[in-house]
């Protein structure tokens, strides 16, 4: 199967930069922390779609770009695992999960 | 001949003064006292030693400069060079002994002097310091090192002044003699640089060198129409000046008054004073070859400066005022003699003022030690308060006697032969000098019995204590130093301390002294008309010349044209602009930038409101516009 032939590099690019955009609205936009976290998760998946895309289209006979992507897996992973350790904890101090009410730390 | 010791004169001093000065709250404070006082008893021993060694070897019929040691001190290039050492010449060995004497006597004398005063040990660690800053000042080798120990002595002098320190008035004072003589030594300092900037060095027997580079080629650079060499001599004479209180430095000498009785002895009357003077006498053929319109100025400025403070000593009533009066008239005399001195076989007038100090500080000192003597039985300053006293005290009154005679200069007392030099060469040179010195020297008998009178007899106020001599620890160097006015005068100074170190032929003037001695006589004896005896005669004087009376009393309003001049003119349109300037200018800038910082970031702070999603926010429209710009820019 030649997917190359079915799907052109710019149908791949313009998913990731849709899956981008609509991770950072949803950083931006939504006040629930772990919502936010998603929001991340989605860039970081972007990105991801990125890096295979390019390697597959551009570099065929190279591997750095699947790589790469496993690594941002990893990290997304391990990245998870703190931030919601993060969010309970100030759950815990705060009793709320919204980003708006968490502003100590300012002017 | 080895005078390797001399160092110790010196160095004795100075440990002795951190000695006393370190330990001396441990010890008793009479043990302080009697060593200090036995430390410069050696002190003086080994000057007397080293006069005489000095005095007994000439070569050739004539005294030659010996430096005992030159060590390099400071080198900062290959021509500006500062030595350090010790110079022993006609000139310094006179000095040594003159300092070490009187400044023995201030040390005996003060042991019951200043007994059961606070701060006894700090007194002897100072006039230790004092003698080691004025012996280091007559022994430099070059004109750096005396500078060093000229502000050495003015800051003894300083703390001496300022001994009482509970008194604002001592404060005051002392900070006045600081001040004044530090504003005369800035002159001091750059006519020093002038001078060795065009000469070279420093050192004083290069500089006075008849065949060296500074005499025979003096620099032909002119300023503002003068010579550069005589602008640096004169302001070299300014140091000097200051420092000898001469006329129109000499506002702090009286007000030096409030110090301890025998620090005024020591210091403002035998001793720091006349530094000025040993001052012109070092660089004197300098002054002599390369400017002699200086050494005119000099003259001017001696015979203005005795005239004037012999005129306001008329009206004191503080004895230590009238004698501090005295001091700055009789320093006067010196600068004159040294103003109308020629050099070598003209150098009459040199040898006379040199003469003139070493009688003055022994007079001058025993009149400071009577009339502290005085203020010791009768507890006040004022001869209004005094009166009758020579029937309590016999010793004060007949040495105080004596020292009045003798700067009134009758025959055969020191002061007689000393002022008579000085009249001499007066009249070979300036007739009009001379006329001047001569209405002194009858000025001086008048004041100086009028204050004799006035505290020894007159009428016999009611005092409190019936005022007793004084202990034997401040009548002995009262007899001590009443033998030295008698007797100094027969010392054969033209054949010791010359100009160029060769014998000086000098022959007794009836001419001069006839009429010197005249007016000294009846200067006495109207002394002796008003004062005597209690009468109304000097008041009805006084208010018969009440003009001039009151301006003499006030000294000449000369404090309050300095206070004006700082006050008024000096305040008023230099310190307040400049302090206007500081204040608006200097400060209003940066006032400014610290304002706009103040200013703007209150503006921006709100950017940092804790909301996390603004911070994403900026970030990315930050980079959006960053990519939007990279884009669209290329």
């Amino acid at each position: 199967m030649n997917l190359q032939a079915e799907i052109p590099l710019d149908y791949m690019i313009v998913l990731s930069t849709i899956v981008f955009f609509v991770g950072l609205m949803g950083v931006l936009i939504r006040r629930n922390l772990i919502t936010m976290l998603m929001g991340i998760e989605l860039m970081l998946n972007a990105v991801n779609i990125n890096f295979v895309a390019f390697n597959h289209y551009l570099f065929p006979n190279r591997l750095e770009g699947h790589f790469f992507a496993l690594i941002v897996m990893a990290i997304a992973a391990a990245e998870a695992a703190i931030a919601i350790a993060l969010i309970i904890n100030i759950y815990r101090q705060f009793n709320t999960v919204s980003v708006d009410d968490v502003d100590e730390l300012k002017y | 001949m080895n005078y390797s010791y001399t160092i110790l004169i010196l160095l004795l001093p100075v440990l002795i003064f951190l000695f006393i000065g370190l330990m001396g709250d441990k010890m008793k404070p009479q043990l302080s006292g009697l060593l200090g006082t036995s430390g410069l008893f050696v002190i003086t021993l080994l000057s007397y030693f080293t006069a005489f060694n000095f005095f007994d070897h000439r070569v050739d019929e004539s005294f030659q400069a010996i430096e005992v040691f030159q060590l390099l001190w400071l080198r900062f290039t290959d021509s500006l060079i500062i030595h350090i050492g010790i110079l022993l010449d006609p000139l310094s060995v006179m000095m040594l002994v003159v300092i070490t004497t009187v400044s023995l006597m201030v040390h005996i004398y003060s042991l019951g002097y200043m007994k059961g005063e606070k701060g006894f040990a700090r007194y002897y660690a100072f006039l230790s310091l004092f003698t080691f800053s004025m012996l280091g000042l007559v022994l430099a080798t070059n004109i750096f090192q005396m500078y060093i120990f000229w502000e050495l002595v003015g800051v003894s002098s300083y703390l001496l002044i300022g001994f009482y320190y509970e008194r604002p008035s001592a404060v005051a004072a002392a900070k006045k003699a600081f001040i004044v003589t530090r504003f005369a030594d800035l002159g001091f300092l750059i006519g020093i640089l002038i001078l060795s900037f065009y000469t070279n060095t420093f050192d004083f027997i290069a500089l006075t060198d008849l065949n060296g580079l500074a005499i025979t080629q003096p620099t032909t650079a002119v300023f503002m129409g003068l010579s550069v060499t005589t602008w640096a001599m004169l302001l070299i004479f300014m140091g000097g000046a200051g420092k000898s209180a001469m006329f129109p430095l000499h506002i702090w000498l009286p007000d030096a008054m409030e110090g301890p009785t025998p620090v005024s002895a020591l210091i403002h009357a035998a001793t720091m004073v006349v530094a000025g003077v040993y001052l012109v006498a070092r660089l004197f053929p300098l002054y002599s070859y390369t400017s002699p319109d200086s050494l005119e100025v000099i003259a001017y400025i001696g015979s203005f400066t005795s005239l004037f403070a012999a005129i306001i000593a008329c009206t004191q009533l503080d004895i230590k005022r009238v004698l501090a009066f005295s001091t700055l008239s009789q320093i006067g005399y010196m600068m004159v003699a040294l103003g109308v001195s020629g050099y070598g076989a003209e150098g009459l007038g040199y040898m006379a003022s040199l003469f003139h100090l070493f009688t003055h500080a022994f007079f001058k000192a025993l009149l400071f030690l009577g009339a502290g003597s005085v203020i010791h039985a009768v507890h006040s300053n004022l001869m209004t308060d005094m009166g009758g006293l020579k029937k309590y005290m016999p010793i004060t009154h007949i040495t105080f006697l004596i020292a009045c005679l003798t700067i009134a200069g009758i025959p055969p007392l020191s002061g007689f032969f000393s002022k008579d030099e000085i009249l001499v060469a007066a009249f070979e040179h300036n007739k009009i000098i001379f006329a001047v010195q001569w209405l002194v020297a009858g000025i001086t008998a008048f004041y100086m019995f009028r204050l004799y009178f006035n505290i020894f007899w007159n009428h016999t106020p009611e005092y409190h204590h019936t005022p007793h001599e004084s202990p034997a620890t401040m009548t002995i160097p009262l007899i001590f130093l009443a033998l030295a006015s008698v007797f100094s005068g027969f010392v054969p100074f033209h054949d010791l301390v010359t100009s160029d170190g060769n014998p000086l032929h000098t022959e007794f003037h009836w001419m001069i002294a006839g009429p010197s001695i005249l007016i000294a006589v009846i200067g006495i004896s109207v002394a002796y008309m008003l004062y005597a005896k209690k009468n109304s005669k000097p008041e009805s004087i006084a208010t018969s010349l009440k003009g001039f009376y009151n301006m003499a009393y006030h000294k000449f309003y000369i404090d309050e044209v300095y206070l004006f001049i700082t006050h008024k003119v000096i305040f008023y349109f230099i310190s307040r602009p400049v302090a206007w300037f500081d204040r608006h200018i200097v400060d209003g800038t940066m006032n400014l930038i610290g304002n706009t910082t103040v200013y703007f970031s209150g503006a921006i702070k709100k950017m940092q409101s804790g909301q996390m999603q603004w911070y994403i926010w900026y970030f990315t429209s930050g980079v959006l516009l960053l990519v939007f710009l990279v884009m669209y820019l290329n």
